[in-house]
């Protein structure tokens, strides 16, 4: 169907822009200063981590299927020491650098610096970014932190291990892998500062005339939001990693208690708080969870719209509850910290800040039920996404509501319902919308079609086998199953638990082993794929009235905006779309000016 | 395909109570109950797994039934070209918003009667501090295991010394009794513990219990429950401190206050042996140096 859409456009989408400057390779591919580079070598260092980070976690659902078991095949090549099984050392490792490879260099850069970098131009009718040097920058400052977390695999002691939220003390009797971390998460920090201080100056500064703020996309919205979000929770974790680092290598105490002593650690001198890292950390790391998923939610509203062919419900009740998330995104870190040791009287200001964020999530939910119904709904690969995305975020947004509840988190924190419940959000939630996203602007980037067929194969395995992995999670959390367990079956409590975890580890090998038809039809369709053209989706914004993929400088008109993003069916028109560059009919002498501003012919 | 694609979003609700309702039967949900104040949070768990099971189903069912209705290859009717609903967007705010309310006030007795109500503390209420009461015991996490600290009665200690029949090697007994991860209570009584770490962070989880608080270096914190029924039972380490958290495994048993007694007595007494066979070894080193 897709490539049906694609024979019908105007040109071959191909043209190279009224800007393109000849420039050496270096200065083209790798140092580049163009959005769209720096958009897609992001993607392309994320989509590497990310298949980095699945390899750690089916590391770490081996070990709690089959503890001890000797691993088939690579089992002797990486731990010949232990016989070939995961030592418990290891398995700490496994699962702190899981989530710190998946957090830090898959899920924040491929929202913020692949999606961010490579759209908000485009959407918002801009030649580039404000600041194209520092956006190069914030690319290149990923490596340090890439080299810092790769290579603390090989020091002396492996690589971090005290979870990825690093509570001291038990960091500081971790070796060089994490200092290796905290370095690497400062320069993470740095990029995504570099990065979101960009976007802020771009989508308040460069948007073609007529955008107007209530005319941007969810997706510009949410990137928008995110970027405040990033600038001022930021900074705040970055100062937390000095202060750790100090604690590891100058002798400060700001999170060591008096009178502490530990194996392995250098006796300091005290007069601190663990207590005091956890709010920092969360302080941050809250707002982060926010900063995973508003900018999937946003380029989600815009493809369910898209497909649906209809407006999306409540656009600007979807733009203040995203704003709602961010704001009370501030004041909720506390609940992670229930049964930390804070004093309690706090826990119940926390808990009631938390219940009030459950309420904009549950009106977006609402408002994207609303955009399907009446619609005209085509089931692209896309669309199934970000639809598993909705029926996926509604799972996550309810099982958060067990946490928030203050007395149920007593049983709960720390088990593996809070691991199906971020998973949900993260997994089946954000990497859903990323994989919509990468097969929806895939034409864009490249100019050509994804296989539509093999979308649809690899929608339907990983559905099945996220749901077979992470869903059982909440029965396990249920029982009490505590994470972070090297060997849960050790107690009488969990022990009947071994079966239905061996059948979630087979379902996330086989979610793992899917992603390879992903893999191969992302680079084949680069190479082979049906030409796309302009517009291959029939969609309305205006990253879709550029050529494909743009040339630098993104438009070869000057685009000016007439309406908001989510005219699909107009009355005003006769095609079911009704692109935001297209002047009104009753001015139609005005389409001389833009060649490309005019309709393709409806089927 | 549409029709194939909407019967998959219907297999979520589907599927997803169906795991649920079935859990129960293989023995995968709580854990058995001991606990005084146990189904006061059993009782919180079931009420938001009724109310957000009731949601999940209503907006997975909507789900699905728009995308089979609204199918592009099923049906050719015109796109309700509307922007949203004002009246609907108020509805769909006051209502979540009141049962989010609802529950926070609804929870907040479970939450004060676990952790802020603290048994100990005097009739002004500070928290924390247990001058009023004497705790039934200390508790310390340390790398990896549980270490406890149990206060003799006098007249426990009196007798086990008397059996011992060498009042003479004691002239300076230990008074409290040392254990590690055997933590052993008397049933139906308050017990209040002052929790503590001897390294990094630990968390005492005792999910029989549905007791689990934090061990934080620097910081001695009450934990109070009251157990209801004779057995043996898992003490966990719920959070991450190191490589052998896995094994830090303590061992709950409830018994009645005779066996309580009973159990002090003995392990004071060979606390007492053990302490005056070493006080005698050294002696004879000394001696012999």
């Amino acid at each position: 169907m897709t490539s049906k859409h694609g024979s019908h456009a105007h040109d071959d989408g191909r043209a190279a822009g009224g800007h393109a400057h000849a420039g050496s390779f270096l200065t083209t591919y790798v140092f580049s200063k163009d959005h769209k580079v720096i958009g897609i070598q992001f993607l392309f260092s994320t989509l590497l981590w990310f298949l980095v980070g699945g390899l750690l976690a089916l590391g770490i659902r081996w070990q709690v299927a089959w503890p001890w078991a000797e691993m088939p095949v690579i089992g002797k090549m990486l731990f010949s020491g232990e016989g070939g099984q995961i030592s418990p050392e290891f398995y700490t490792i496994l699962f702190t650098m899981h989530a710190t490879v998946m957090i830090f260099f898959v899920i924040i850069p491929i929202l913020a610096g692949a999606f961010g970098n490579f759209l908000i131009p485009l959407m918002i009718g801009a030649e580039d970014m404000a600041f194209p040097t520092l956006n190069m920058l914030s690319y290149w400052f990923m490596w340090p932190a890439f080299i810092a977390m790769g290579s603390s695999f090989f020091v002396e002691g492996g690589a971090a291990k005290s979870g990825w939220t690093s509570y001291p003390p038990l960091t500081l009797t971790d070796l060089n892998g994490q200092t290796l971390w905290l370095i690497g998460l400062t320069f993470v920090g740095v990029s995504s500062m570099m990065g979101s201080i960009n976007y802020m100056t771009t989508i308040i500064q460069m948007r073609a005339p007529g955008m107007t703020m209530f005319r941007l996309p969810m997706t510009i919205w949410a990137m928008f939001i995110t970027a405040v979000l990033q600038a001022f929770a930021l900074p705040v974790l970055t100062a937390a990693g000095f202060m750790q680092l100090g604690d590891r290598l100058l002798g400060t105490g700001f999170f060591i208690a008096e009178g502490w002593t530990a194996n392995n650690a250098a006796m300091a001198s005290g007069g601190g708080q663990p207590l005091l890292w956890q709010h920092l950390f969360w302080f941050y790391s809250h707002p982060a969870v926010y900063i995973m998923i508003l900018p999937a939610m946003g380029m989600v509203s815009d493809m369910i719209s898209c497909f649906s062919r209809k407006p999306l419900f409540g656009y600007k009740p979807m733009v203040y509850s995203i704003a709602g998330i961010a704001g009370f995104g501030f004041i909720v870190w506390g609940h992670h910290m229930f049964v930390s040791g804070m004093n309690p009287a706090l826990g119940m200001a926390f808990m009631v800040s938390t219940m009030m964020i459950a309420l904009p999530s549950a009106i977006k939910t609402f408002n994207w039920l609303g955009t399907v119904w009446g619609g005209n709904i085509r089931f692209t690969t896309p669309m199934l996404f970000a639809l598993s995305f909705v029926s996926m975020f509604i799972i996550g947004g309810l099982s958060g509501i067990f946490m928030a509840a203050t007395p149920v988190d007593i049983f709960i924190h720390d088990t593996y319902f809070i691991v199906a419940h971020f998973h949900y959000v993260l997994f089946a939630g954000t990497a859903m919308g990323v994989w919509g996203a990468i097969y929806f602007w895939y034409p864009k980037m490249f100019g050509r079609m994804m296989n539509e067929f093999w979308g649809h194969v690899h929608f339907f395995f990983t559905f099945i086998f996220l749901n077979g992995t992470f869903f059982t999670m909440h029965i396990l959390g249920v029982v009490g199953f505590p994470r972070r367990l090297a060997d849960p079956y050790h107690y009488d409590t969990f022990r009947h638990l071994q079966p239905l975890n061996e059948f979630m580890t087979w379902c996330a090998i086989g979610m793992v082993a899917v992603q390879i038809i992903f893999a191969l039809n992302f680079i084949l369709s680069m190479f082979f794929g049906p030409r796309a053209g302009r517009n291959p989706w029939h969609a309305n914004g205006l990253e879709w009235q550029a050529p494909s993929p743009p040339g630098h400088g993104n438009f070869d008109f000057q685009p000016i905006v007439y309406r908001g993003p989510y005219e699909y069916g107009s009355p005003e028109v006769d095609t079911d779309y009704y692109p935001q560059t297209q002047p009104p009919p009753e001015k139609k002498p005005g389409l001389a000016a833009h060649p490309h501003g005019e309709p393709a012919v409806a089927h | 395909m549409g029709k194939f694609w909407s019967l998959l979003f219907l297999m979520v609700p589907v599927l997803g109570v169906a795991s649920f309702v079935v859990a129960p039967w293989y023995k995968h949900w709580l854990p058995h109950d001991i606990s005084q104040n146990g189904h006061v949070i059993d009782h919180l768990f079931y009420f938001i797994l009724w109310l957000t099971g009731a949601v999940f189903v209503v907006t997975e069912v909507a789900l699905f039934l728009f995308l089979w209705r609204y199918d592009s290859k099923g049906t050719h009717n015109p796109v309700r070209y509307t922007h949203g609903s004002h009246s609907l967007e108020i509805v769909w705010t006051i209502i979540p918003s009141a049962v989010l309310l609802f529950i926070a006030i609804y929870q907040m007795n479970a939450w004060a009667a676990s952790k802020i109500d603290n048994p100990a503390a005097g009739p002004d209420g500070i928290f924390g501090t247990a001058d009023d009461m004497p705790a039934t015991l200390e508790v310390t996490g340390r790398q990896f295991e549980w270490r406890l600290r149990y206060p003799v009665p006098e007249e426990i200690r009196k007798k086990a010394l008397q059996r011992e029949g060498d009042a003479e090697s004691s002239e300076d007994p230990i008074k409290d009794l040392y254990v590690v991860n055997e933590l052993h209570l008397p049933v139906n009584e308050g017990i209040l513990i002052d929790l503590k770490s001897a390294d990094v962070l630990h968390s005492f989880f005792l999910p029989n219990v549905r007791v689990k608080q934090d061990a934080v270096p620097g910081m001695k914190i009450p934990v109070w429950f009251r157990t209801t029924e004779i057995g043996k039972y898992d003490l966990v380490c719920a959070e991450l401190c190191g490589w052998g958290h896995y094994k830090m495994k303590g061992r709950l048993t409830v018994e009645s206050r005779e066996d309580f007694n009973k159990w002090l007595e003995q392990k004071y007494r060979e606390q007492e042996a053990t302490q005056d066979s070493q006080l005698a070894d050294s002696k004879a080193k000394g001696d012999s140096e």
